[in-house]
């Protein structure tokens, strides 16, 4: 780890301030960035620690129905507030299947938004890479790349954002408040993260000095309630990135799905929300038949990025399955192995 | 500096009768639950600085340029250790001075010949500035090309394989077998690199007062430790003291001191002040050993009742461009199953890596997950049960050797382990089976086998005028249970409850205990420390029988017994007296006797000396998705006498977890261009987390040998990773009718073939 | 730079002159509080093995700044047992042998706590696997930690429910 300064500032503005010089960066919990400086893949000459910054730890329940998340509350927090995790209920399974729970009673949810790629190249200094260094090139794309991205990629990044959190907060159209040097603004999370295109390093739309206070959730994210789940495919049981996961909450009428929200994990640079299938599956009966057209539609136009075409397939069938336990509805409790496969298994040690 | 290992017992441990054998919870435990169990990386002599290794990013080629004066500039670096700036070694680090040294990167020179190898070594008086200072150092390098993997380089037939095994063995005709047979298969499996990662990274803290050395660091051989260091350094070995009370996890890799370990010597005595250095993560991914990946085709014929005719196994591994280290795979098929024709040959490539070196079962966990996967597609073919296809061809000889066993209950650990786990009622075809939530079920068993070894011991036994005793002997606890089941054992071989007896191990200032490897420390270990105790016991006796004064007086021909804390007239129990009365009359305040384990070169000649056992497993596959899980894992193993059964348990539990995770998680990615590992990190390497083992099942089957060593025992260290990768792949294929061949299975390849 | 921090470990509250921000949680602790029992065994959050517990909660101690802690209130695998009183968890550790070399064991054991804390997993096995995913152990003692677990959570169940009787 480099060296560097370490500011606490007492209030956002100062915060801001702070944050707006050139090589300055916000600290959270650190538990991405910490990493990432001792991994050697960034050097920030000055950390400007906002865990102390009053009034960025609460769970507001709005009037209107939505909800506003400071962005200091913990993961695991949010995940276990009892009235969140019964209106948004594919957030809190997301949120449990992440990292550890160690991990998740630290890392705070505007950090696990700004969460940098695992692309292994990103992480290994020596190679070629234009997040890090912008016209350097992209060793992953024609390296060790069977878990990279399927869509949205470029020839100068194939890299995938590794959140579980943002995969049900995108498909329920979360939004992200800033506040900057120029005051406050919102931006929809959809529109938060970038795909690379020929500036992989230009990986969200925040500016210099910007630091996320708050996620909200609207009111009309509370429909989907009864019918939402999250799923994810890794590669151990637990304490893993997800291969691919999807989120996929419905508002069933009378049989009749009257509106889906879908949003795919782990194939893009970014929290993929699958529009086009989400309107072929309102007003339709929910139906295997219906679900794989919707998976096609998809991933319609995704190619494989190198040795990851499995992902394509993997991702429409998670898709499925998605919307099929979404159908059967949401579990009481969120189960003993938040959004594994395996989660109906239940242990036969006891 | 001495350790201070108070070791407790467990206030609840009921001891009945012998020691061996007693399910005793660890005497150690309550310093490692407390956290006061002193690692390596754990000391902190006063005066001492922090020493970072920068390691190489190329795989091959040399060192240009290094950035000494940034490092050098950063407040708190003291110094830059690098092959221009260094203490003299006394010998080559590319010498073999014996067949089990290992050449080292010392700084001898600028060549890389992996990446992760040491360039330089920073020196600071805080850990953040070593760091920082190695960071700064930027390397520039002359890069060749990188060779890498099994196609990345000419193969050659190595001279040796394992310790010293001929790379090539034959036994009958296989081709003619083969042509001849009724039922055929040939497949080709391939296994991955894999690194030991123990959690513990390998650490030392030296400080030298003049030509006297003291370290405490990790190590599964200190002796061996200390001649290779005395050898390097140029002092006797007598000057070199060792502190290895715990070790964080060994699985080999602390077998033999390593580079990193020498280099903080060396920094040492560069300032002339104590230093600590400890790997970081990445850097334990090359300079300390790893299980190389291998390549292995078998031909396997059988006739039309699913008897066995030919075994041949093959297999190519990889080992470093600059040493030799070849892991034995195919030479788990000289002992399990009956065959007229068994070959068995090995083909080697050097590419640009660390040297491979023995990991947890070395060449058996390599070549049992391609043998029982190959034994289970030929009893597949021959339309047979993967048990009674087994039994069919039940080894009574040794296969390769013609030798009987010493002893071999494998019948029993098919039986009691199938009873166990309910194999009754297995649909031989594949994907029969689901569960009420749909998934796939599938049901896979394998042969575990390892091989009951001795190396050499010594201990050294003591009995106080008191009454009470002490063993010496200078042991290694890597987790497996040396500070309870030696001690057991020295309890046992003084005559003395275990609260009676001083253990005294883990510094290399005591009697040498061998290496803890090979699954035969306990056994080794173990024999010295019986012998010491009959040997001091013997000298008691004479003593007491040569005393007129003592009731055992005259009794040295019918002998005596010795049990808690007495001497016994064997034909008279009447007549006894305590160890105390026989010390204090004899006025002598303490006696002392030595005993050695080793191997006897009569019954290694005469017998086949093997620990075996039968692994049954049950995985779930999710049918679209193909993500797997074991839900149930049994094994039954039959491995000569018990000390411990908590403990061995526990090991076996280990082992089987081992086989879990080569055969589904484990797997070191090499980037093809670069010969780096791209996921050097335990985020991404996976190992088994606790949510992918619910359910464990150990049992053991009695089995008494005469043959092995003095006490019967035949090791469990490293058994349970074989059988058991072969049992998880078996049962996958099972549960889906998918053969994957190359491990670990991964989602991608299920996943097409699934539907 | 020079910080001046205040922590409370294991109950004691000390002043610490701090003159690197670069020190983690866990290198103080290990490397100038001469507190080693908790251990570092990947030093990025991928292992588990430097969990703490912080106001109550367990969290990897290598991926925070010390500096950043300033004013909590941290407790180690050094402050949990009353003398020669064992916490639960470290008695049931033991009995369970959920342990084998022991390096991961201060990690497991503060996780633990940290889970009982929590209170999500019951008596259900899988909630009490996944809950200590966190924590690698290379040995492969995961059995008799799930048990060790569960026992240990039904001890302080059961003193608790002595102490409100």
């Amino acid at each position: 780890m480099m060296n560097f300064d370490y500011v606490r500032p007492a209030t956002v503005a100062e915060a801001v301030a702070a944050a707006s010089e050139k090589g300055a960066t916000y600290l959270a919990s650190g538990t991405n960035l910490l990493d990432l400086m001792k991994g050697g893949v960034c050097h920030p000459r000055r950390l400007v620690d906002v865990t102390r910054l009053p009034g960025l730890d609460r769970v507001e329940y709005l009037a209107d129905g939505g909800v506003r998340i400071g962005a200091l509350v913990r993961n695991a927090d949010l995940a276990h507030d009892a009235e969140f995790a019964r209106a948004f209920p594919s957030v809190a399974e997301a949120l449990l299947s992440g990292a550890s729970a160690q991990l998740r009673n630290a890392a705070t949810v505007g950090g696990n938004v700004l969460q940098r790629t695992r692309c292994a190249y990103f992480y290994d200094a020596p190679s070629a890479c234009n997040k890090r260094w912008p016209g350097a090139g992209c060793d992953a794309r024609h390296g060790e790349n069977r878990l990279h991205a399927v869509l949205g990629w470029s020839e100068a990044c194939i890299a995938t954002h590794p959140s579980d959190f943002c995969v049900p907060l995108v498909a329920l159209d979360a939004v992200v408040e800033i506040e900057g040097r120029n005051g406050r603004r919102e931006v929809a999370l959809e529109a938060l993260h970038r795909l690379p295109g020929d500036t992989p390093e230009r990986e969200t739309s925040l500016e210099r000095g910007d630091l996320i206070v708050a996620l909200r959730l609207p009111a009309e994210a509370r429909g989907f309630a009864a019918h939402a789940r999250y799923i994810k495919v890794r590669e151990r049981t637990s304490y893993a990135f997800a291969v691919v996961s999807a989120a996929a909450s419905l508002r069933i009428e009378q049989g009749t799905i009257r509106e889906a929200r879908l949003a795919l994990g782990g194939v893009a640079a970014k929290p993929w929300r699958a529009r086009a299938a989400e309107q072929v599956l309102a007003g339709v009966a929910p139906d295997v038949a219906g679900f794989r057209t919707a998976a096609r539609i998809a991933l319609a136009d995704a190619k494989p990025s190198g040795d990851n075409a499995f992902k394509i397939e993997l991702a429409q069938r998670i898709v499925v399955r998605a919307l099929t336990l979404a159908t059967a509805g949401t579990p009481e409790r969120v189960p003993a192995l938040p959004a594994s496969p395996f989660s109906s298994v239940s242990g036969s040690a006891a | 500096m001495t350790p201070e290992i108070n070791l407790t017992r467990d206030p609840a441990h009921l001891r009945h009768g012998s020691n061996i054998g007693q399910p005793l919870t660890r005497r150690d435990g309550i310093l490692k639950v407390k956290g006061q169990a002193r690692y390596a990386a754990d000391n902190h002599p006063s005066g001492m600085l922090y020493a970072v290794i920068a390691v190489s990013t190329i795989a091959r080629g040399r060192v240009t340029f290094l950035d000494i004066d940034a490092a050098k500039r950063h407040p708190g670096v003291v110094d830059v250790m690098t092959p221009a700036h260094k203490p003299p070694l006394a010998e080559d680090p590319d010498g073999k001075p014996n067949p089990f040294a290992f050449k080292m990167e010392l700084l001898q020179n600028d060549e890389v010949r992996y990446a992760n190898q040491a360039i330089a070594v920073v020196i600071a008086e805080t850990l953040e500035a070593a760091t920082e200072g190695a960071a700064l150092l930027s390397p520039q390098y002359e890069a060749a090309p990188a060779r890498v993997g099994l196609d990345g380089a000419e193969s050659y037939v190595p001279p040796v394989v394992g310790l010293a095994n001929p790379a090539e063995v034959r036994h009958g005709d296989v081709d003619a077998a083969l042509a001849d047979a009724s039922n055929r298969i040939e497949a080709t499996y391939e296994t991955p690199a894999q690194y030991h990662n123990a959690m513990e990274p390998h650490a030392i803290v030296a400080a030298w007062d003049g030509d006297k050395l003291s370290i405490d660091t990790p190590s599964q051989g200190m002796a061996i430790a200390q001649m290779r260091l005395g050898g390097l350094f140029g002092i006797p070995p007598g000057n070199i003291h060792i502190r290895s009370p715990f070790l964080g996890g060994g699985f080999g890799s602390k077998g033999l001191v390593s580079g990193p370990q020498v280099l903080g010597i060396m920094a040492a005595k560069l300032v002339g002040r104590p230093v600590k250095l400890v790997l970081r993560r990445h850097q334990m991914y090359g300079p300390v050993g790893h299980r190389p990946p291998t390549r292995q085709t078998l031909r396997i014929g059988a006739d039309g009742e699913g008897r066995l005719t030919a075994i041949d196994h093959h297999a190519k591994v990889t080992t470093s461009t600059f040493d030799d280290f070849y892991e034995p795979a195919a030479d788990a098929s000289h002992t399990l199953y009956a065959s007229p024709a068994i070959k068995t040959s090995h083909e080697a490539v050097r590419i640009d890596t660390g040297t491979p070196l023995f990991m947890r079962a070395p060449g058996e966990a390599t070549g049992s997950i391609a043998l029982e996967s190959a034994i289970d597609e030929i009893a597949a073919a021959c339309g047979m049960d993967p048990i009674d296809f087994r039994l069919k061809n039940y080894a009574e000889v040794e296969p390769i050797s013609g030798k009987p066993f010493s002893s071999k209950a494998l019948r029993q650990c098919y039986a009691k382990g199938a009873e166990r786990f309910g194999w009754a009622g297995r649909p031989l075809a594949p994907r029969q089976m689901r569960d009420d939530a749909g998934f796939l079920v599938g049901w896979g068993m394998g042969t575990a086998t390892f091989p009951a070894l001795m190396f050499q011991a010594q201990a050294r036994a003591v009995i106080r005028s008191d009454g009470s005793g002490v063993m010496e002997s200078g042991a290694h606890d890597m987790g497996q249970g040396a500070w309870t089941a030696l001690a057991q054992i020295a309890a046992d071989g003084l005559g003395l409850g275990i609260d009676q007896v001083e253990f005294r191990s883990g510094t290399s200032d005591l009697p040498d205990a061998g290496i803890a490897g090979g699954s035969a420390h306990t056994a080794t270990a173990g024999a010295a420390i019986h012998n010491a105790g009959a040997a001091v016991i013997a000298k008691l006796a004479d003593l007491a029988t040569n005393d007129e004064r003592s009731p055992l007086f005259g009794a040295g021909n019918a002998g005596v017994i010795a049990r808690e804390g007495r001497l016994f007239r064997r034909d008279d129990e009447a007549r006894s007296e305590s160890y105390a009365d026989i010390l204090k009359r004899a006025g002598v305040a303490e006696i002392e006797a030595s005993g050695g384990g080793a191997a006897d070169p009569a019954a290694q000649s005469n017998y086949a000396m093997h620990a075996h056992g039968a692994v049954f497993a049950e995985v779930k596959v999710d049918p679209e998705l193909g993500q797997i899980r074991v839900t149930r894992l049994v094994g039954a193993f039959a491995a000569g006498r018990i000390i411990n059964p908590l403990m061995v348990q526990s090991q076996l539990f280990g082992g089987m977890i081992w086989g879990v995770s080569f055969a589904l998680h484990e797997e070191a990615v090499m980037d093809h261009r670069s010969g780096r590992i791209v996921n050097a990190n335990l985020a991404e390497y996976h190992i088994p987390v606790n949510a992918d083992v619910p359910s464990l099942d150990v049992l053991t089957v009695d089995e008494h040998d005469p043959h092995v060593n003095v006490l019967g025992i035949k090791g469990v260290g490293e058994i349970g990773v074989t059988g058991s990768a072969g049992a998880v792949a078996n049962a996958v294929w099972h549960a889906t009718g998918v053969r994957v061949r190359r491990f670990p299975i991964r989602i991608d390849d299920l996943l097409m073939r699934l539907e | 730079m020079n910080f001046s921090i205040s922590l409370t470990v294991n109950g004691v509250r000390r002043e610490i002159e701090l003159d690197d921000p670069r020190v983690t949680l866990l290198d103080l602790l290990r490397e100038r509080l001469d507190l080693t029992g908790t251990k570092k065994g990947c030093d990025r959050g991928q292992c588990g093995a430097c969990t703490v517990l912080i106001e109550g909660r367990r969290i990897n101690s290598c991926l925070t700044l010390a500096v950043s802690q300033d004013g909590a209130d941290i407790l180690t695998i050094e402050g949990i047992a009353r003398g020669d009183q064992l916490h639960p968890v470290q008695a049931a550790f033991i009995a369970h042998d959920g342990f084998q070399c022991g390096f991961c064991t201060p990690g497991q054991v503060m996780s633990a706590i940290g889970l009982i804390t929590e209170g999500q997993a019951g008596d259900d096995p899988e909630r009490v696997r996944e809950g200590m995913s966190g924590n690698l152990c290379r040995c492969g003692a995961y059995a008799g930690i799930t048990e060790a677990v569960l026992e240990a959570q039904k001890t302080l169940a059961n003193s608790d429910q002595r102490r409100s009787a």
